[in-house]
């Protein structure tokens, strides 16, 4: 499965890195915790998280997750933003609450 | 190969880059993926931590055959209870910081866990010394 599947299963909003779309997944983590996050995911996880700002990008750059989804309606910050396109890792958003849309990626991948 | 990176304490809008530089530089000189995890995160938990407790700071990388060497050296408040603050759990981060996400208590463990060798010396009101060391083979 790649993000643009999950794109379109979930519903998603892209707010950015339409053109890496194609990146596989291979898993998800879900916290809040960057440390916890850095020390704990994988390579080709989609991370779960409701933080916004431009350290989100270095950790999901350095652990080169498959995508970044913020829940509940947050939005990036510009910064955030531009670093994910220099990294070529998507944000992608929904309006959903943690737990439904971890719940739903996980039964997705488990397909 | 040495590297070279400043850091500003406060500073969270550059934190990774020396990160990010020593993991490019490794995929250049052919390290095995696994290793190079292991050492990004050790430095970006060290770099971190430069920008949530200390004033100012700079790391030195040096890369040989064999290892990659790294020294975090800062200038600030100091670790008084090394032990303690090794503990999972154990911060002292600002409210600030901790609403960024940063603050679990866990970026010293996993500078233990992920580094092959590390070393920590600190005085009070001075600053802190990390070294962190992996072995490339
Ligand atoms: N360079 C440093 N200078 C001063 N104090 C430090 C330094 N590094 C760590 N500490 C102290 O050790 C504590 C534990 O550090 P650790 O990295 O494990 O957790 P944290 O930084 O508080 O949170 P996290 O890393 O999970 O975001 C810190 O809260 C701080 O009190
Ligand atoms: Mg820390």
């Amino acid at each position: 499965m790649n993000v643009s599947d999950i794109v379109k299963e979930l519903d998603l909003t892209v707010f950015t890195g339409e053109d890496y779309l194609s990146r596989e997944i291979y898993g998800g983590y879900v916290s809040d915790l960057l440390s916890d996050v850095m020390g704990f995911s994988s390579e080709g996880d989609v991370w779960i998280t409701l933080q916004t700002h431009k350290n989100v990008m270095a950790i999901a750059s350095l652990k080169e997750h498959a995508a970044v989804i913020l829940v509940k309606g947050f939005k990036p910050d510009q910064d955030t933003i531009n670093h994910a396109a220099e990294e070529g890792i998507p944000i992608l958003g929904t309006h959903k609450k943690t737990f439904e849309i971890s719940g739903e990626l996980y039964s997705l991948l488990k397909k | 190969m040495k590297l070279e990176f400043a850091i500003s304490g406060g500073d969270f809008s550059r934190a990774g880059i020396a990160s990010s530089e020593v993991k490019k530089m490794l995929k250049k000189i052919n390290v095995e993926p696994k290793i190079i995890k292991r050492v990004v995160v050790a430095l970006y938990e060290a770099e971190v931590n430069v920008c949530a407790h200390a004033y100012k700071g700079n790391i030195f990388v040096e890369i040989d055959g064999t290892k990659i060497k790294i020294d975090i050296i800062d200038k600030g408040p100091g670790i008084e209870n090394i032990d303690e603050a090794m503990k999972e759990g154990y911060s002292t981060a600002s409210d600030a910081v901790r609403e960024m996400g940063f603050g679990a208590g866990m970026g010293l463990s996993n500078m233990k866990k992920n580094a092959d060798e590390m070393s920590l010396e600190s005085k009070v009101d001075e600053g802190t010394k990390v070294t962190i060391i992996n072995y490339l083979k």
